[in-house]
């Protein structure tokens, strides 16, 4: 089998494996008390982790480039109390502003 | 009943557009990384998870090997063990249905189920899902079909929404001390790796640090 679809195929069934380990072996059982209280945490250390590696990640070095510059503006328009779309479209329109120059 | 699937989807609507535009990036990769037009669309279709499927991509790209790329793109997808169990009691009816509801679980549409004041609602996490994979599949098909004569995503800021979006969604998060102060950990640890570890590490080990909540 070719590399691309050894890759494709693995992948593939171990991200459904992922995703549905909760879902399918959980179900509706309420969580072990022990597992709630991080469970609850979960979702601001999972989207802290993804700001801070989808911004100055650069294949194992910490960079700091346009993205940056784009995240700021989000954060701007996000005190401002823009909506959702308002802060994806500024922070874009910021990186690529800067881009042009 | 309708009405949570279309809150999702409503909700969702403005990353859908740049979800597409990423699943059109990917496309543009996978062709350029000598994968064929069949396999990205089955990827796509399949893996849904764009950081992950790009990640394999770009390792075929430089020539890294098939492990190199599995390795990569499972390490990165191992969050959403976790991320699955966090709303796995909001699921219900039959195994096989839970399977395959559970495949539209993404960044963006759990956090968006979870940004409910009312609480995590399973409809509007699949409305959400269902939106973004149309939009990553009608994306990565015509990246596909197009090839490399369009230009490079980046220059209209792609790279610089995702960061945002994420964000956005950490601060709907942040509602007490130990959400900030989680928060602050997870995203320092994921910054202290990046330099050392491949890429996927420092979002999993980030994500323990949601192990302060232990026993509280």
């Amino acid at each position: 089998m070719s590399a691309v679809w050894l890759s494709v195929i693995v992948v593939g069934a171990a991200t459904a494996a992922f995703k549905a380990t909760g879902p399918v072996l959980l179900g509706r059982r309420e969580l072990p008390s022990w597992l709630a209280g991080p469970v609850a945490l979960l979702a601001p250390a999972v989207l802290a982790a993804l700001v801070v590696t989808q911004s100055v990640d650069g294949d194992r070095e910490l960079v700091a480039d346009t993205r940056l510059v784009g995240l700021g503006a989000g954060a701007i328009a996000l005190a401002l109390r823009a909506p959702l779309l308002v802060v994806i479209v500024v922070a874009a329109a910021a990186a690529a502003l800067v881009r042009l120059f | 009943m309708r009405a949570r699937y279309l809150e999702g989807a409503r909700a969702i609507a403005p990353v859908g557009v740049a979800a597409g535009a990423f699943g059109l990036s990917f496309g543009v990769l996978a062709r350029t990384a000598g994968m064929g037009w069949v396999a990205p669309l089955v990827m796509s279709a399949t893996t849904f998870a764009g950081s992950a499927q790009v990640a394999a991509a770009s390792v075929l790209h430089d020539g890294g090997g098939a492990a190199a790329a599995i390795g990569a793109a499972v390490m990165l997808n191992a969050r959403y063990a976790p991320i699955g169990i966090s709303v796995a009691s909001a699921f219900e009816g039959a195994v096989a249905k839970r399977l395959v509801q559970a495949q539209l679980i993404v960044d963006e549409s759990w956090a968006i189920a979870l940004k409910r004041r009312e609480g995590p609602d399973v409809r509007v996490l699949l409305g959400a899902g269902a939106l973004l994979f149309v939009c990553w599949n009608g994306g990565t098909a015509l990246g596909v079909v197009l090839g490399d004569s369009i230009g490079d995503p980046e220059r209209i800021g792609l790279d610089a929404a995702f960061p945002a979006l994420f964000l956005a969604l950490l601060v709907s998060q942040l509602r007490s001390r130990s959400t900030v102060g989680t928060a602050a950990l997870g995203g320092a640890i994921a910054l202290a790796l990046i330099p050392f570890t491949p890429a996927g590490v420092p979002i999993v080990a980030g994500a323990a640090a949601c192990l302060v909540g232990w026993r509280r």
